[in-house]
């Protein structure tokens, strides 16, 4: 790759996947005039408590253009900056979105594609004409044009522009590497695609919509919450409306501009203000970490959900089994064996036999040493089951114990009568056993072991407080599951599973009304990806799988269940958090409003006036103030997401009830009165 | 008895109540009582309903309207009627409409208010067949609702909720005809009055006056009055009066009966739901917030009366005005709690004459929707109404889809609490509002200032959260008070009772979500400290500022009269 493809590569990867910091200055400035421009009102009336303010706002500007005056224009213009802001904090939330999408825009560039004709010629077209079902060829340096699945070929493709990975994959027809995404970029040898995807469908093309919000639907949670705040801003109409009469009665009238400033105080304008940001961050945090959520509501369900399925290889294990051992047979000891299977693994280059060489290392301090002499490899077939090497006279081998001993007895050796309880005990212990023998010989036995990820235990444990049972799905025998299951602290596992096993272990979850996630790659896995409730495909998988699960990992990890399950409470803890504070915070509104509201007819009410506040027009202004600035205030909170720790439900309640409940009750007490003295040394009042 | 060791008694009573009543109402509705199998079954064949049959939600409701609505118009009739039925002895006409209408209102929607004097209004028939019967079937009415609610958490992927037939007969045949018969008998060994032998004219040759003694049909209604926490008395003095609350005994058993219901339901729902523990929980935020009350407005009462002492009268008695000196401040003033947090309404003083804070406590029982312990069912389901609303918030703030009871409280849930809890403060202020501004209105209050206010405000939230109480200040029975106040009982009772109905058939159609360490508790401290925000928000903030232009002005007056 020559320099300045690869510079351009990782800058379209950085701005894909890193995360931004908050104010950046790209997003800013376009945030802001999209505040100005939701001003309109379609815009607004879908938000409830804002179109509440706009209407208070236009109200209060009729007042203070009836009635001019220092007061009432100070109320109108904070009202409607009350509205600019929540405006403000959508468009930052949009914005960072934006950005995204017009880095991944600029992969979509018209590419020219060569479309296999019938008759085996090829043509020339534009990636935008091409239909389901195209034949394309792509050769190194071509970009692939569109989504779609190899049917012939194998090759190495740079994803980097949708993963963020530098390092390129294998594609290859057949199995479950079949995949491949528009817009990435062939880097070896040839291969011929069929298209499954046209323009405006393709994964690019959904990844675009989704980090831009085009078609962001509502979510449950955040419906039921719109409808409670809809409730908590109906319910303060006849409450401050009905003021009029009460005044009325008591011989005293009320400023309609102050009756205003009351209403918005009092309906939870902080939460309303922030609500689609909160949401859109949500999905933005998500794409930060290169998941891609179809639905908002699978983002939702995530936080939802108690069951988690892993499967063991890649998600809870390396993936590759390690030596973990030597066990010696038949007199000879521990050193022997090591030194004999590290000269059989000079040679493997699999994972397998390079730990073995690692772990002779380490024990014994055997290094890797240069073979002298005539030597020749003997690699591993599935028919002989054994691999090793000959050098000189000797004949090294190591691999499965049936095959060892029957190469052994062949050239005249015997089999030693400890070896057999040994190979019966490491495989009990879910481990494989490996018989190492030299000539005749037999040392002893090697023991590979599923090595189970670092931390993954730590993990587990989390999930377990945050209430969510693992499961482990294995193909091994419940043996080694039970083994392995053990040691990395899941709650339960399926082992030797089948499609359909894991097909009824989902429904049988579900039954029990558990929300149930799980990843999955490969064809067969589709039908359960569907089925779980949250399903998050490898990008490596097949399109089958992609298609099938409601999210996509492009970094293929699947271990990221976990920070997805995190993402989704925090998205719903943000916005239980906020609703709270907007809610609590009404208490030191009332005793800041209430007083000046009828100072002139009831004085003995100032005794209600404990933050001992200037004026009534000081009073009610710094409200407002505080109302409006508290939105701007929380807007990074909104984006960023109120702080997750795993922990029990009832700590993690206490702490968010301690911090947004209490802490919304004392901040605005401290703020307005604040915010009184700053008016009253600016000489406002 | 002492106020304190009042409050003893009656905590170690209703603790008894609420394990042993609270099992028996379960039993009663679980169908496992069956000693009075002999009326029940004929009554089914009566209403024409198959007692195995239930009702979906809708059905349900709609029977509880048909027989609502029937009592109505058969409370009103009767009423109107009164002047040409038997048991009359005083010869009393027609009841007039308004006031018909506003009574029979009054009874079926388990309120009470009585914009009339019992003892020159109603003949005994009037009594007995048309306000007694209301005051059997309208707790009944209110129990079965909170009842629906309570299937609604116990049931999974149910489309029933129970039939509405069953469960109002039950309901009296089995809880409340025999407890209120067992302590009318109590009353009326106590010495309360119970004769259709019409009033006796007395003459005082001493002083020379003729005075004329009211009796009638009272100490069984006594007991019904409370146990039902209807609070309707047959007199106009009410429980402040000897006939309907001769000594000390009846008055603590009133307090006693008018919380029964409320506090043992709270076992009953446990009991239904399988966790005791969710029952306690909701069992703490009514005691909880009904210390503080009671707290508050004994203080209060115990105060002197600013203005009395600005007169140059000695007084450390506490707030005397208005209340029977054999049951003095602070004992009265637990009697008004109580009767105010039920939704009963009974009085044995006169709340007008309540310090300003001291009537704030009683008004505040009322503003946050008769929840602590609130009326026979209506407390329950009201609470749990409040309940769902503050499991909404809290369970987002742990990061699940909110529980409550293994039932996912999603957006329709979330709509129907709402709604429920949105009605009266809604209802209590625009009518106020209307009140204060029409000319009919402002005729009402006896004072002036913030003292009449308070009066308007007090009748009308009484009459929108279903107590009954009066300030008795205020001059009801006019056209527009008994119009007025029926469409506030109507609505305060009917359009949270719809909603609650729903919520019970949607809850009742979920399944369970097991629990898991990740569920938000819903029986520990914090969900009662949550839920008690939750009823303190809808009452305090959304009452606060209506009542810092009544009692609170008052109470920062310091006694200080207004013109």
């Amino acid at each position: 790759m020559r320099p300045t493809e690869k510079q351009r590569s990782e800058d379209s990867t950085r701005a894909v996947a890193r995360s931004r910091a908050l104010l950046d200055r790209t997003v800013l400035v376009p945030a802001l005039r999209d505040a100005i421009r939701k001003f309109n009102p379609v815009n607004q009336v879908r938000n409830p408590v804002m179109f509440v303010v706009l209407v208070g706002s236009f109200i209060s500007l009729i007042e203070a253009v009836a009635h001019p005056g220092t007061f009432t224009w100070s109320i109108t213009v904070w009202l409607f900056l009350t509205v600019l802001f929540a405006n403000f904090a959508e468009a930052m939330a949009e914005g960072r979105g934006k950005a995204q999408a017009d880095t991944l825009r600029k992969m979509r560039t018209d590419t020219a594609a060569r479309r296999l004709l019938a008759d085996g010629a090829e043509e020339r077209v534009s990636a935008a004409e091409l239909q389901r079902g195209d034949l394309v060829v792509c050769e190194p340096g071509d970009v692939i044009p569109s989504d779609g699945e190899i049917v012939e070929g194998i090759a190495s493709v740079d994803e980097s522009a949708i993963t963020g990975e530098s390092a390129p994959v294998i594609r290859e027809s057949g199995g479950d590497r079949s995949a491949v995404t528009g817009g990435t970029k062939v880097l070896s040898d040839k291969i011929v695609v069929r298209i499954t995807a046209e323009r405006g469908q393709t994964f690019v093309d959904r990844m675009i919509a989704l980090v831009e919000g085009a078609n962001r639907q509502k979510t449950p949670n955040e419906i039921a919450l719109t409808i409670l705040l809809a409730v908590l801003t109906i319910v303060f109409i006849p409450v401050v409306v009905t003021l009029v009469p009460f005044a009325h009665y008591a011989n005293s009238t009320v400023s309609v501009v102050v009756l205003v400033a009351l209403l918005v105080c009092l309906i939870p304008t902080t939460i309303g203000a922030l609500l689609s940001a909160i949401g859109i961050a949500g999905m933005d945090r998500l794409v930060q970490r290169n998941v891609l959520a179809m639905s908002g509501r699978a983002v939702e369900a995530a936080g939802d959900v108690q069951t988690l399925l892993l499967d063991k290889t890649g998600t809870i294990t390396l993936g590759n089994r390690m030596a973990a051992a030597f066990h010696p047979v038949d007199g000879h000891d521990e050193y022997d064996v090591a030194d004999v299977a590290q000269l059989a693994s000079l040679a493997d280059e699999t994972p397998e036999g390079r730990s073995i060489v690692v772990l002779a290392k380490n024990r014994y301090d055997l290094r890797e040493r240069p073979l002298d002499g005539e030597h020749t490899f003997v690699p591993f077939s599935a028919t002989t089951r054994m691999s090793g090497l000959d050098l000189g006279g000797r004949s090294i081998r190591k691999g499965a114990g049936e095959s060892v001993k029957r190469w052994v007895v062949q050239r005249g050796g015997s089999v030693p009568v400890d070896l057999d309880a040994i190979v019966e005990r490491v495989s009990r212990e879910g481990a494989t056993p490996l018989v190492v023998a030299d000539g005749t010989e037999i040392l002893g036995v090697v023991e590979l072991k599923d090595v189970v990820k670092l931390g993954i235990r730590e993990k587990f444990d989390e999930m377990r407080r945050m209430g969510i049972r693992t499961i482990m799905i294995t193909g091994d025998n419940p043996i080694t599951a039970a083994a392995i299951a053990q040691e990395a602290g899941v709650d339960d596992f399926l082992a030797e599973a089948t499609p359909e096993a894991k097909m009824a272990l989902i429904k049988e979850q579900q039954r029990g009304g558990r929300l149930v996630a799980m990843t999955g790659d490969g064809t067969n896995d589709a039908p359960a990806l569907a089925q779980a409730d949250v399903g998050v495909a490898m990008n490596s998988g097949t399109s089958a799988a992609k298609e099938a699960g409601n999210m996509v990992d492009l970094d293929s990890n699947p271990t990221k269940l976990v920070d997805i399950v995190e993402i989704g409470k925090q998205l719903l803890i943000t916005r239980g958090s906020l609703t709270t504070f907007s809610i609590a915070n009404d208490v030191a509104k009332y005793f800041a409003i209430i007083p000046a509201l009828f100072a002139a007819t009831y004085p003995q009410l100032n005794a209600l006036n404990v933050m001992h506040l200037h004026s009534p027009q000081s009073a009610v202004l710094s409200a407002v103030i505080f109302n409006a600035l508290v939105i701007v205030a929380l807007i990074p909170l909104a984006l960023r997401g109120v702080r997750y720790r795993a922990s029990g439900s009832a700590s993690l309640l206490r702490r968010n009830v301690l911090i947004y409940g209490v802490g919304g009750v004392i901040v605005p007490f401290v703020f307005i009165k604040l915010i009184d003295l700053a008016l009253v040394a600016l000489h406002a009042y | 008895m002492g106020f304190f060791l009042t409050l003893v008694a009656l905590v170690v009573t209703l603790a008894v109540t609420w394990r042993y009543l609270g099992s028996y109402m379960a039993a009663v509705f679980a169908g496992r009582v069956h000693f009075f199998a002999f009326v029940e079954r004929p009554l089914y064949r009566l209403l024409g309903t198959d007692p195995t049959r239930e009702q979906s939600w809708r059905r349900y409701g709609a029977a509880m309207i048909v027989f609502s609505g029937v009592s109505l118009v058969f409370t009103y009739a009767i009423l109107r009627l009164q002047g040409s039925l038997p048991l009359n002895p005083q010869h009393l006409g027609a009841v007039s409409p308004a006031l018909s209408f506003n009574t029979a209102v009054s009874f079926v929607t388990n309120t009470n208010w009585q914009n009339y004097a019992g003892e020159t209004t109603m003949s005994y028939f009037s009594q007995i067949g048309a306000l007694t019967v209301q005051q059997f079937v309208s707790p009944a009415v209110g129990i079965a609702v909170a009842l629906v609610v309570v299937r609604g958490f116990s049931r999974r992927n149910a489309k029933t909720v129970g039939n509405f037939w069953v469960d109002i007969t039950r309901c009296a045949l089995y809880i409340l005809l025999p407890v209120a018969f067992a302590f009318g008998l109590v009353f009326v060994a106590e010495g309360a009055v119970q004769t259709l032998g019409g009033p006796v004219n007395i003459h005082d040759v001493l002083n020379g006056v003729t005075q004329t003694i009211a009796r009638g049909p009272i100490a069984f209604m006594e007991s019904i009055k409370q146990f039902g926490t209807n609070g309707g008395g047959a007199l106009n003095a009410n429980s402040a009066a000897p006939f309907e609350n001769p000594t000390g005994l009846t008055n603590f058993l009133s307090i006693y009966l008018l919380l029964a219901i409320p506090v043992a339901l709270t076992y009953t729902f446990g009991k239904m739901v399988g966790s005791v523990r969710h029952g306690i929980a909701l069992l703490s935020v009514m005691v909880l917030l009904f210390g503080a009350l009671v707290g508050l407005t004994s203080y209060a009462e115990h105060q002197n009366n600013p203005a009395v002492a600005a007169a140059g009268v000695p007084s450390s008695i506490g707030n005397t005005e208005g209340k029977e000196v054999r049951f003095g401040d602070t004992s009265s003033a637990l009697f008004a709690v109580a009767s105010t947090s039920t939704s009963t309404g009974s009085s044995n003083s006169s709340y007008d004459s309540f310090t300003p804070l001291g009537g704030l406590g009683l008004l505040t029982g009322m503003m946050m929707g008769e929840v602590t312990p609130g009326g026979a069912g209506s407390g329950l389901y009201t609470l749990l109404l409040y309940a769902i609303i503050a499991v909404f918030i809290g369970g987002l703030m742990i990061g699940r889809t909110p529980e409550y009871l293994g039932k996912k409280i999603q957006s329709r849930e979330v709509k129907l609490s709402g709604l429920g809890a949105l009605v009266m403060p809604v209802v209590v202020l625009v009518l106020t509002a209307l009140a204060v501004s029409l000319a009919a209105g402002r005729a009402g209050p006896l004072n002036a200032g913030p003292h009449g206010f308070t009066e308007i405000l007090y009748s009308l939230t009484s009459q929108g959260n279903n107590n009954g109480s009066a300030m008795a200040g205020l001059s009801g029975n006019s056209p527009f008070y008994n119009v007025v106040g029926a469409i506030a009982m109507l609505l305060g009772r009917f359009a949270i009772i719809i909603p609650a109905l729903a919520l019970g058939g949607s809850l009742a159609a979920k399944d369970v979500v097991p629990e898991s360490l990740g569920t938000f508790r819903t029986d520990n401290a914090m969900f009662v400290g949550l839920t008690v925000a939750v009823v303190v928000i809808i009452g305090g903030l959304t009452f606060f500022p209506a009542v810092s232009l009544g009692p609170v002005v008052e109470q920062l007056s310091h006694g200080r009269f207004f013109p």
